[in-house]
């Protein structure tokens, strides 16, 4: 695992992306240094997905940049950043096992064995049964442990805790933890509490659409 | 093993596991090899001058077949997405599931066609040409079938839609082909000439899909 902490520094400046015709997001920009957590909030259809697909680089940014400082420096935001969105993006016909390990293939930089990884979301003992014998909360948990099989310094979270129950939520929040103190990224869309220790906060309204409202705590730099 | 053999392995895995992509496609070959002498009567001269025709239109029509799952089931269930955050290039993704697909798909075509073509009275000659024009021209329709495929990824019956997009293009792959495996077995016309132009269609194609397909999947994003 690689740790360069406290070095890594996400910089998006007057980010905005259009869909249909229209701006869903405009002018976002601030500064998230490794270490802390971002939690986007606002209601219904404001466009946190769509924030987190651009800063991914699944939408096309029409305006501003974004910057991952004290990264790898040929690799996009979106090519160091674990997406955990709506979608499970888990194949019913492989065993978790497969699931996990072809991610974790797949993106490189392994830290913990599917094994590892599927103790950590609480479903080891089903790692040989084919994910469609899955319920919902237990595909979404084993959707979380592929951000957990390969290390990438950002997570993008969509709406982390639906479908997920309390003690899942728990564990969530002490992976979160966990990811913050190796110095990670992460920038969280959601309605309902994280648990996340002091992160900084991006509400997003519509009418401040040009203006978002930032904490205070955005613009001046954060000690660590 | 490296990113794209682990991607390689999970597409033969998937299409095995869920079936339907080699054996459907051979059997929907069959289906189609074997109509014909029913429609065409049972005229062996004949039959053995179009046989030829009727397994490149059978191999074609089959291959086209499995070809919109090629992105779709991947694009739903957010895989797509996933897929597009690696650290390698969206063509060499397209690249490797077409050849997945080829494995699972076309080559099934390509074994059976030497059994297929006795159904047609295809002498030996024409048997060894129909299917070594197939080895080579299959990868091709599967290459431009993933430009279709990938046009038409969020289209929730994309299918037909596929099929008129992609079957124009087929149509020089067709010719040559064809005309190859005629070429075999009546005696002024090449077998080779054709037969190249054949290999460098495939090369052709072997460029333009993958970078034609993944430029659509990208704007699919959006």
């Amino acid at each position: 695992m690689t740790l360069q902490e406290d070095t890594k520094l996400l910089s998006v400046h007057n980010l905005g992306c259009i869909r249909g015709g229209r701006p869903v997001i405009e002018n976002i920009s601030f500064d998230l240094p490794g270490g802390k957590a971002l939690v986007v909030t606002g209601p219904n259809g404001i466009g946190k997905s769509s924030l987190l697909r651009t800063l991914a680089g699944l939408i096309k940014a029409h305006a501003g940049s974004m910057t991952l400082e004290g990264a790898e420096d040929d690799l996009s935001v979106g090519q160091q950043a674990h997406y955990f969105g709506h979608a499970d993006a888990i194949k019913p016909a492989l065993s978790c096992r497969e699931n996990l390990k072809f991610w974790q293939t797949y993106y490189g930089h392994p830290t913990r064995s599917p094994y590892q990884a599927m103790i950590e979301v609480g479903i080891e003992d089903l790692i040989d049964l084919p994910a469609a014998y899955l319920s919902a909360g237990q595909r979404r948990r084993l959707s979380l442990a592929r951000l957990l099989v390969s290390y990438r310094p950002l997570w993008l979270l969509d709406e982390p805790t639906s479908a997920l129950d309390k003690a899942s939520e728990h564990k969530l929040e002490v992976l979160m933890a966990e990811h913050l103190i190796e110095g990670g990224l992460i920038i969280a869309a959601t309605h309902a509490p994280l648990g996340l220790v002091d992160p900084l906060r991006l509400h997003l309204d519509r009418n401040l659409a040009s203006e978002p409202a930032l904490d205070d705590a955005l613009s001046e730099p954060t000690a660590h | 093993m490296s990113a794209m053999g682990a991607l390689f392995v999970r597409d033969l895995k998937l299409s095995i596991r869920i079936g339907g992509g080699a054996l459907m496609g051979v059997l929907f070959f069959l289906i189609v090899v074997t109509i014909f002498p029913f429609a065409v009567g049972p005229d062996l001269n004949l039959l053995a001058r179009i046989g030829p025709a009727i397994l490149w239109i059978g191999a074609l029509l089959a291959t086209l077949l499995s070809l919109d799952r090629l992105f779709q089931a991947d694009q739903e269930d957010g895989t797509l997405d996933l897929l597009l955050l690696g650290e390698h290039p969206l063509e060499l993704v397209v690249l490797v599931k077409c050849a997945a697909q080829w494995i699972s798909t076309g080559m099934p075509l390509v074994v059976a066609t030497p059994l297929l073509s006795l159904f047609l009275n295809v002498e030996p000659v024409g048997i060894a040409a129909v299917t070594a024009t197939l080895l080579v021209g299959t990868p091709a329709l599967t290459l431009i079938g993933a430009v279709g495929a990938a046009l038409t990824v969020i289209l929730r019956r994309g299918g037909l839609l596929l099929s008129i997009l992609i079957l124009p293009l087929t149509i020089p792959v067709l010719i040559f082909g064809v005309s190859a495996s005629l070429g075999a077995v009546t005696d002024p016309a090449p077998f080779d000439t054709p037969f190249y132009i054949l290999c460098g269609l495939s090369l052709l194609y072997l460029v333009i899909g993958p970078v034609a397909a993944a430029a659509a999947l990208r704007s699919s994003q959006e």
